[in-house]
This record gives structure tokens, C-alpha cells and sequence, in this order.
């Protein structure tokens, strides 16, 4: 089976954000496998130790991504694409990343192909729909089960907390939820042997695409941190007296009750 | 005159909320437009169509058909297609929640179309309209606009105010046949997890309990509160994973996202991925006794002490504001 996994890194979650000259200040910044795609990369392998096959992930970013990549080689992938855009597109959004995405999958023998439900950073959830219709493949969105028995498939979706049931086929798209499985950690051995898989780096020509093919159909005006928030008001005195003053601000002050 | 869809969401024969705030984001995004509000169920869709227009869509068109039932992506892009062909419409407002999300990116790549995605506000209108939404889990804001084509929008639940409800408003409804063929994905059994009651992506108060809560047992206080209050009751993935509650009342980054006009967070430190999913709410109150806990720097008001001891006065107090 061909499996291909969409990963793009993220800022760790943990990272302090700033902006600087409208943009949000990456320099300096620890980058994760946004963690929606290490559920991809983590049922990628499962599914491969049970059917056979072959991993392929697969990031549209910079030189710099090739560093996620290798972590999910070390998990156990088997290969790696990098499609680096850095020196050929400016401004991007998730038209530019699905079409890149897409074109690339187009000339691939593709039985499977795993996303993340959402990328936590702009956090559209567009990219994966976007490149299923591009390829015209069936797809399902936020999984948290998935058994495939020979091209029949069967999935549990999450939707808002209630379960269901899909029946589909090969090839198809699934984007990865929380409760779907627990990514492992690299091993040492693993980390070793990443070192040796194949990485392939490609640029849009590649591609035979050009810069005017993957324009941006949206632009960002702006970017801002939310107002500061005053500290809120921590109440004081005993439990029947900080009660009895939380809803009486709740009720005159924050006129919510 | 420019026209804009707002669809909306049906659920088991009835309209869920955000289906009226797409009607007044669509006003939002032009005055001038005529509202087209877009209903695609399997039954009583004249009735929804009628409720769009109290909410204060000019018109509204249906589609009624028996695989409209459950959301399957194939299914919707059909109709849906087939409305904005019949519609050539400006612009397209749809709800972020599980079906807009996963329809509204197969319509914008069949459109060639940008799409903003999850949007909590509107600035600006016509062809200026900019739309403000969180990124990086809450942690910041970006603005944006539609490059060309259609402006095409999905808006967060509970943050654009529909329209108050009239029903004197009166509009043509008419209906669409749409022959549905070819559904990839089959959909064999629903399970329900969520309960009865109060939607919580909707709901005006939620009470949320966490990992301090200690077991299922210890939700019984939180409950007794939302009942008062007319909340919904949601937790954090602490008290999830530790079996205190089913996952489908999940806050945060992979649960629901929510903003209500009041959130009470129970023995919940305030973990980012958590505040992901409420940090914008309008008010935010902390009951934790760890006077450290994360939580205190995103609430509004703030009581150190046991949940155990608090709820309980919390809801006897509530009870008394009633008599
Ligand atoms: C040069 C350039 C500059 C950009 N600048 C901006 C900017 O300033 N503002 C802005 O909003 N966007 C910008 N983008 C787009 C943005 O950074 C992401 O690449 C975007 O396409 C992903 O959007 P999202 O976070 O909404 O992903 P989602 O749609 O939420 O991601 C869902 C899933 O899709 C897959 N996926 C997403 N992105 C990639 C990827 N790059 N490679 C492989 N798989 C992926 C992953 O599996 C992910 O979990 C830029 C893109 C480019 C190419
Ligand atoms: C990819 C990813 C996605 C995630 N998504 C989510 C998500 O969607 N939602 C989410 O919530 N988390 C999510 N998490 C987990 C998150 O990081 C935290 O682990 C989780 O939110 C902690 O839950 P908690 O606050 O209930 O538990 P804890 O952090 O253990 O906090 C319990 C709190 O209860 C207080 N307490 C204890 N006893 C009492 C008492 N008697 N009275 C008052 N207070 C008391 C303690 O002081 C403490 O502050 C995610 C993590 C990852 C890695």
C-alpha cells in the first residue's frame, strides 16, 4: 500500500507568541510536527506494519522543515519529500499549499493519504478537503478509527463528541483527531537509521508549476496580539462571602447573570 | 444588487443557532445584499426556510432531498453546488462546525476560490471587508480579505449576534430538485455521546470541570450548578482522560471550541491547549486551589479554595437570586 502523510511544522505549543511588522516573529522559535500530523505519521506506520507498503511524508515549507521530516523518519517512515517554496512564492495560503500538495500526488500511485485535521498555527482545517477534491478522492475528516480490509474502509469520525460509523474506499483522504492513536517517540535506533532514508527536496518547477499558479487567493492585512487582559479580580474572605460577592459581580459588573 | 448565501445547519429537523448568525454576517459583510438563506435537510425545510427569514434572510432557498439526512461530504457539495450555480452568488457565509468545516473547503476548490476560515468578526464591508480571526490557539489575531472571486467566510459559532427573530418578516421561499448520486462514504450508525440539553457550542454558560473534579461522581455538583444557571456542562481533556466524563463534553484545541458569555472553569489548571478553546469568552470565572494555576491569568474573577466546598454555596446562592 501507498501511504503518503501531509505534515507541516508548527511553532511548539508551548512558545511565547510576538508580532513584529505585521507579522508573527519566527526567528528563535521551537518547531514541532504540528501534533494532528504526528497522529498521521503514527497511523501511517501502523497501517503499513499491518499491510504492507510504503510511508511517504510529504511537507510544502523551507529548508528548515527537512528537520520534522527526519523526526518522522525516525518514527519510522520510510521516505520523505520536501517541496521547497521558499526562493518561488512570497505570500501564500492554503490554496497555494493544497495546490502544491496536489500536484505533487497527482503523479504519485497513491492508495492513502493522511493529514492532520487542523494545523494549530492558522488553523483553517482547509488543506486536506482542498486536496482531496483537487485529486477528486473521497475523503473524511476528523477520524479517530480507521481498519482498512483490502479496498474497502471503515472509519469512526468524531463529530463534535458524537461517533460515526463511515463505510468508503480506496484511495481516499482522512485527516487525524485527537483520540485516534498515541504517537510514539523516536528511538535512538530510529533517530540512526532516519539519517540514511531518502529525502527528496523539490522546487515548483519540479513541479511544472510557477509562482502565478499557486498565487494566493486570500491576503492577510493584519496581524495582532489580543488586548492585555487586566488581572482579574481574585475574591477574598470566606467561601460564603467570596460566593456572595462573585454573584454580585457576576450580576452588576460583568452583567452576565 | 449582490447576493449572499447563508446557509444553514439542520439538525434532526431544527435549525441550529448558527444559522442566524450567518444571516446577520452576510448583512455585516454588505447592507445592501439580498440574503439568501440556504437550507439542505431531508424534511420540513419550508418551515426552516420560514425561520431564516424571521432571522432576516430576504429569501430563502431549499433543498429537499432523503441524503440530506446525515452530513456526507458528496451529498452536501452536491446541493450545495447546484444552489450557488442556480445562485451565482457574491459572497458565501457558512458555520465553522464539524459539516461547514469539512464542506466548505471542497466548495472553495471547486469555486478556484480563497476561503477564510473560522472567523469571529467583521470589519469593513463591500468589497473592503476585512475578517478578524484567532490564530496560533487563541494567541493571536489575523485580519484578512478575499484576494477576488466570491467572498467566502466560515464563522465561529456565538460570535456574531444574529438578528432578533420577527415573524412579520415575510420572503419568497423556493426549492431546488437536485438529483444526488455517487456518495463515497456511507454512514452505517451514529452513536450518540452528546447529551440532551444545551448545545455547547451554543450555550450562553458553560460550567467546566477538571481533573480536580477527582472522579464521575464529582461532576454531580457541576451539573446541579448548570441547571440552575441553564448551562451546559463541558471539562478538559484532563477529566476526560481520566474517565470523569465522555470526551464530547472536550474544551480546548481537539475538543470544542467555545465562546460563551460565561465560563466557570472547576479544578482545571489552565493548560494552553485548553484555554485554545475558551479564552475568548466573554467572562471568565476560576474555581481552583492552587492560587498558582494558569487559569487565574485568563480569568476575570477568581476564587482560591475547594471545589468541593464552593459549588455547592455557589449553586444555593444562584437558587436564592430566583426567589
Ligand atoms: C510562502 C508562503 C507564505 C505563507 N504565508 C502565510 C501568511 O502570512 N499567512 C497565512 O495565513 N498563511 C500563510 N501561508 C500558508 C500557511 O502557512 C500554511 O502553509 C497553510 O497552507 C496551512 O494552512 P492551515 O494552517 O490553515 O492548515 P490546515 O488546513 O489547518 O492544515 C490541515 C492539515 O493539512 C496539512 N498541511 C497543511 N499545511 C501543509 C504544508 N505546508 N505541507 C504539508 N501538509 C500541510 C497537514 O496535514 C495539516 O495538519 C503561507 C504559505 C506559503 C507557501
Ligand atoms: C495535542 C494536544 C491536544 C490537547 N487538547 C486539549 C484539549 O482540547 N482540551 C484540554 O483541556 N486539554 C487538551 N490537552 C491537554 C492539556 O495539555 C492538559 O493536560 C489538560 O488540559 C489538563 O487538564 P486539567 O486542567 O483538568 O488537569 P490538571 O492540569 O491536572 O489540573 C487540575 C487542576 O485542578 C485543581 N484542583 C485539584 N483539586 C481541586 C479541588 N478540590 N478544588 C479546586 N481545584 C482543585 C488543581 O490545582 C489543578 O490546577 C491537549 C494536549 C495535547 C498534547
Amino acid at each position: 500500500m501507498n501511504i503518503y502523510v501531509l505534515m507541516k511544522k508548527t511553532f511548539d505549543t508551548e512558545e511565547k507568541i510576538q508580532v513584529s511588522g505585521g507579522a508573527i516573529e519566527q526567528d528563535g522559535a521551537e518547531f514541532i510536527i504540528n501534533p494532528y500530523d504526528e497522529y498521521a505519521v503514527e497511523e501511517a506506520i501502523n497501517i503499513r506494519d499491518e499491510h504492507g507498503g510504503e510511508v511517504t511524508v510529504v511537507t510544502v515549507g523551507d529548508e528548515d522543515s527537512e528537520q520534522q521530516l527526519r523526526t518522522a523518519l525516525a518514527m519510522g517512515a520510510d521516505k520523505a519529500t520536501l517541496i521547497n517554496i521558499e526562493d518561488d512564492v512570497e505570500d501564500g495560503d492554503q490554496y497555494t499549499t493544497s495546490t502544491i500538495l496536489a500536484t505533487y500526488l497527482k503523479d504519485q500511485e497513491v492508495d492513502l493519504i493522511l493529514a492532520g485535521n487542523v494545523a494549530i498555527d492558522q488553523a483553517s482545517g482547509q488543506v486536506g478537503p482542498r486536496v482531496a477534491d483537487q485529486l477528486d478522492i473521497p475523503y473524511v475528516t476528523t477520524i479517530t478509527g480507521i481498519t482498512i480490509d483490502g479496498q474497502q474502509v471503515n472509519i469512526e469520525k468524531d463529530v463534535e463528541g458524537d461517533v460515526e460509523k463511515v463505510q468508503t474506499s480506496l484511495p481516499l483522504l482522512v485527516t487525524c483527531q485527537q483520540g485516534l492513536n498515541e504517537p510514539r517517540y523516536p528511538s535512538l535506533p530510529g533517530i540512526m537509521k532516519a539519517k540514511k532514508k531518502p529525502l527528496e527536496e523539490l522546487e515548483l518547477d519540479d513541479l511544472d508549476l510557477d509562482e502565478g499558479d499557486v498565487e494566493a487567493k486570500t491576503e492577510t492585512t493584519d496581524v495582532f496580539l489580543p488586548p492585555e487582559k487586566e488581572a482579574g479580580k481574585v475574591l477574598e474572605g470566606e467561601t460564603d462571602d467570596q460566593v456572595k460577592e462573585l454573584v454580585s459581580l457576576l450580576r452588576t459588573e460583568a452583567k452576565v447573570l | 444588487m449582490s447576493t449572499i448565501l447563508a446557509f444553514a445547519e439542520a439538525r434532526d429537523g431544527e435549525l441550529r443557532n448558527v444559522s442566524f448568525e450567518t444571516i446577520s454576517a452576510a448583512k455585516q459583510i454588505d447592507g445592501d445584499a439580498q440574503v439568501v438563506g440556504v437550507v439542505l435537510s431531508d424534511q420540513n425545510t419550508e418551515a426552516l426556510a420560514d425561520e431564516m427569514i424571521h432571522h432576516g434572510a430576504d429569501r430563502a432557498l431549499v433543498v429537499e432531498h432523503a441524503d440530506l439526512k446525515e452530513y456526507t461530504s458528496d451529498a452536501f457539495t452536491q446541493a450545495a453546488m447546484a444552489v450557488i450555480n442556480e445562485e451565482e452568488p457574491d459572497g458565501i457565509v457558512m458555520g465553522h462546525t464539524s459539516a461547514g468545516k469539512d464542506l466548505s473547503p471542497r466548495l472553495a476548490s471547486k469555486l478556484d476560490n480563497g476561503l477564510v476560515s473560522d472567523i469571529t468578526g467583521i470589519e469593513g464591508s463591500g468589497d473592503d471587508a476585512e475578517f478578524v480571526r484567532p490564530i496560533y490557539s487563541g494567541k493571536a489575531f489575523e485580519k484578512k480579505k478575499l484576494a477576488d472571486g466570491l467572498t467566502f467566510v466560515t464563522i465561529r459559532p456565538n460570535n456574531i449576534a444574529p438578528l432578533e427573530k420577527d415573524t412579520n418578516r415575510s420572503g419568497e421561499v423556493s426549492s431546488l430538485d437536485v438529483d444526488i448520486k455517487d456518495i463515497r462514504t456511507v454512514i452505517q450508525e451514529v452513536i450518540r455521546k452528546t447529551s440532551e440539553g444545551v448545545d455547547l457550542s451554543e450555550a450562553n454558560i458553560i460550567v467546566a470541570g477538571g481533573r480536580g473534579v477527582k472522579s464521575e461522581e464529582g461532576f454531580q455538583p457541576l451539573y446541579q450548578l448548570a441547571d440552575e444557571l441553564g448551562a451546559a456542562v463541558g471539562a478538559s481533556r484532563g477529566a476526560c482522560d481520566a474517565g470523569y466524563c465522555d470526551y464530547s463534553l472536550q474544551i480546548g484545541q481537539t475538543g470544542k471550541v467555545v465562546t460563551p458569555d460565561l465560563y466557570i472553569a472547576v479544578g482545571i489548571s489552565g493548560a494552553i491547549q485548553h484555554l485554545a478553546g475558551m479564552s475568548n469568552s466573554k467572562v471568565i470565572v476560576a474555581i481552583n486551589k492552587d492560587p498558582e494555576a494558569n487559569i487565574f491569568n485568563v480569568a476575570d474573577y477568581g476564587i482560591v479554595g475547594d471545589l468541593f466546598d464552593v459549588i455547592p454555596k455557589l449553586t444555593e446562592e444562584i437558587k436564592a437570586l430566583k426567589v
